[in-house]
């Protein structure tokens, strides 16, 4: 007995803390906001009264939750698509023996080291939706001064102050924070492709479109995996650069779940707020515990 | 810390000096036995953390420290938001049971939701005992009592309903600006000659600055008991009045700026009158402050009316304090509150700030024009609650509103509007 104790006590005594502490600030705040989202504390008065699933019914009937479920989706994939294409673009010519590809990395990567609150308030600028023909223009500032500056004046736009498409806009300085990120895991997948595969591939007579249809993508895919999973899971949870180029978070143009969580939560409407976070759990946990999964039956192998 | 505390004292106690070698040193004859022996820190929490609002806070704490110089004031102002990020961590601090002495809360039905919550004491016998009650505006009152009890000391009033011009730009658009439009059409065809010079007619800045335009157009067109009938359920939502108002508002804000959504805040927005770049800007009297502190003249620079067809209408909001549950050092919150209701500390505070005193002793002959203006317009005009600023309704209520009306910005959906306006009112009506 001692000695079984003694094989795995001390690894638990270890390991006693982090249960703990996770236990306590994350399962437990999860399973506490779970029965919040149960009840129907929708003022500040305490109220203690289950109504089951309701306030998720309301909720997904609500034509303004929908709205910015759509929003999260038109975020995510505009998201998703600029950062790997940007990302692989980048890493696939830097993969080239290049001169200076130290400073080209360290120059895409550095965006990355910014907070999204500090970039935001820069990017609310650069994102001003007045238009230099609009009642008003002589004050334009930011890209739409920018385009009519360099002649490209019918490109201008009302960028995120649209009901429909405002929300890819917020994606454009998403997109320039993270695409260094995916590049620095595309490259470090190319690296991991070795030469002799190429070298093999050229001997048999491949060309270079064919050996990189057949022999690099394939093996890039766990990169691609890893990409999507990271940015994906980031795009379902932004909340901080929206708050920082938005001004007022009650705007509906770019409303998505978190900040709609964070209004509700404001306005006392704790159900309503707790409901919507459970919402956005699940949503991560879809994208998040079939790769756990993969990965780690990847690993068993 | 030590060192500045003692500071804090040796100032404190300098004032206290110069204040009697004046002569003019008066006593709080009616402080209660339990303030006047308070000691320690008081923590007061307000969003008032820079601008106008900042020195007014300063004029009221420097009123404080002379009336109790035993008392240290802790400042806990939060910044940001209009106050929004304030009552988010006021909230979590309420909620976990762990009270600032004293907080800023608009008066009206923002105030409901603590009292429904059980955070705040009840305050009627505080104003027995100072003699509050005769001091302050019997309509005033009323909007603070709840089942015939009082939770919060009103600081100061504020008018919701004021338009905002810059002469200039009136004058190059052919309007007389000592005249200002007598009703709602009158001022589009206003707005349309503006616009027609080439000038933005009315500016507007985001979200709750474009709910606060949304409640006073209801309010010019529904008229008083209509507007106040929405908020109790005596004016159909649904109405055809209502689709009317709706419509009008429609209208209007088709003049505004089409960057509104990227102010940052009202601030921007009236800056874009003081320089000449927009016609008009409807915003409460906070902006005479900052037109104030600009160096600009009224009467030369820019002028003020009522929101036109509102004339003889004061759109009300308030900021008041308050004792809640449990507050560490209630003794301290009751001196506070006795300054805060002090006729010297509604005139020291809101000279600065540019509100007018809730107090009706305090002495107002060195106020600002405008601000005399907007005391005896208190004193004769009718009342009514502010949408925007949670005196009319509960922050829950205002919220969906405000989300209905930020969309509409968007779509300029008539119906949808007024169908989620009437849906929300039925869901908060109850």
């Amino acid at each position: 007995m001692f000695a079984r104790v003694k094989h795995w006590g001390p690894g638990l005594l270890l390991l006693a803390p982090t249960i703990i502490l996770v236990g306590v600030f994350v399962y437990w705040l999860i399973i506490e906001n779970f029965r919040v989202s149960l009840t129907n504390q929708h003022t500040a008065k305490p109220s203690n009264d289950y109504v089951g699933f309701s306030n998720y019914s309301n909720l997904l009937a609500d034509s303004n939750f929908q709205h910015s479920l759509l929003n999260l989706l038109i975020l995510t994939v505009v998201f998703l698509a600029g950062t790997l294409i940007f990302g692989f673009l980048w890493a696939w010519l830097l993969d080239k023996p290049a001169k200076g590809e130290g400073i080209f990395r360290a120059v895409y990567l550095f965006p990355m080291s910014i907070s999204f609150i500090a970039s935001g308030v820069v990017w609310r600028w650069l994102l001003s939706s007045l238009q230099t023909d609009q009642p008003g223009g002589e004050r334009t500032t930011g890209l739409n001064r920018l385009l009519d500056s360099v002649g490209l004046g019918f490109m201008q736009n009302d960028w995120w102050s649209n009901p429909t498409w405002g929300i890819a806009a917020i994606a454009v300085p998403a997109i320039w924070q993270l695409s260094g990120y995916v590049m620095a895991l595309f490259l470090a997948g190319f690296r991991g492709i070795p030469e002799e595969l190429r070298e093999a591939a050229r001997i048999d007579g491949c060309s270079e479109w064919k050996l990189y249809r057949h022999v690099i993508f394939p093996q890039l895919s766990p990169v691609m995996l890893s990409a999507v999973i990271i940015i994906g899971h980031m795009s379902l949870k932004l909340f901080d650069l929206i708050r920082a180029i938005v001004p007022d978070a009650n705007t509906y143009d770019v409303q998505v779940p978190a900040t709609m969580m964070w209004v509700k939560y404001i306005g006392s409407d704790y159900a309503d707020a707790a409901a919507i976070g459970m919402i956005l759990l699940v949503l991560v946990a879809i994208v998040v515990i079939p790769y756990l999964m993969y990965t780690s039956r990847a690993e068993k192998r | 810390m030590r060192r500045r505390l003692s500071l804090i004292a040796a100032a404190a106690t300098l004032g206290l000096t110069l204040a009697g070698c004046g002569g003019a040193a008066e006593t709080p004859s009616n402080t209660a036995a339990p303030a006047s022996e308070a000691t320690g820190k008081v923590g007061v929490f307000t969003w008032w953390a820079d601008g106008s609002e900042k020195v007014g806070l300063d004029a009221l704490v420097k009123v404080f420290n002379t009336d109790y110089p035993g008392l240290t004031f802790d400042n806990l102002a939060v910044a940001g938001g209009a106050g929004s990020q304030a009552k988010s961590v006021l909230a979590a601090q309420l909620k976990a049971g762990n009270p600032p002495d004293s907080f800023q809360a608009h008066a009206g039905a923002e105030l409901q939701d603590y009292i429904d919550a059980e955070q705040l004491e009840d305050l009627t016998s505080f104003y027995t005992d100072n003699n509050l009650t005769d001091q302050f505006p019997k309509d005033l009152i009323d909007r603070l009592t709840v089942d015939g009890k009082i939770y919060s000391v009103p600081s100061n009033i504020h008018r919701s309903n004021v338009v905002w011009a810059n002469v200039e730009v009136l004058k190059d658009a052919g309007l007389d600006p000592t005249k200002p439009a007598e009703d709602l059409d009158a001022w589009i065809a206003d707005l349309e000659k503006i616009k027609a010079s080439g000038k933005t007619p009315l500016a507007v800045a985001g979200s709750w600055t474009q709910v606060q335009l949304f409640e006073n157009v209801l309010l010019s067109s529904l008229g008083v008991d209509g507007y106040n009938g929405l908020w109790d359920g005596a004016t159909d939502w649904k109405g055809a009045d209502v689709t009317k108002a709706i419509e009008s508002y429609k209208k209007v804000l088709s003049y505004t700026n089409t960057d509104r959504d990227s102010l940052s805040d009202w601030a921007p927005a009236t800056q874009l009158v003081q320089d000449g770049a927009a016609g008009y800007n409807l915003m409460g009297d906070w902006a005479e402050a900052k037109f104030a502190q600009d160096g600009d003249v009224a009467g030369t620079d820019y002028t003020y009316f009522p929101m036109p067809g509102t004339k003889g209408v004061f759109n009300f909001l308030a900021d008041s304090f308050t004792l809640p549950v449990g507050a560490p050092n209630p003794a301290g919150a009751k001196a506070w509150l006795t300054t805060i209701g002090s006729a010297e500390g509604q005139a020291a505070f809101n000279k600065a700030k540019g509100s007018i005193p809730a107090n009706t002793t305090a002495k107002t002959d060195d106020f600002s024009e405008y601000q005399k203006s907007a005391i005896k317009d208190f004193s004769q005009d009718k009342i009514v609650s502010s949408l925007a600023h949670g005196a009319a309704v509960p922050v829950a209520w205002l919220n969906d509103l405000s989300t209905a009306v930020s969309k509409f910005g968007g779509d300029n959906d008539v119906a949808a509007l007024q169908e989620s306006a009437a849906t929300t009112a039925e869901k908060f009506a109850k």
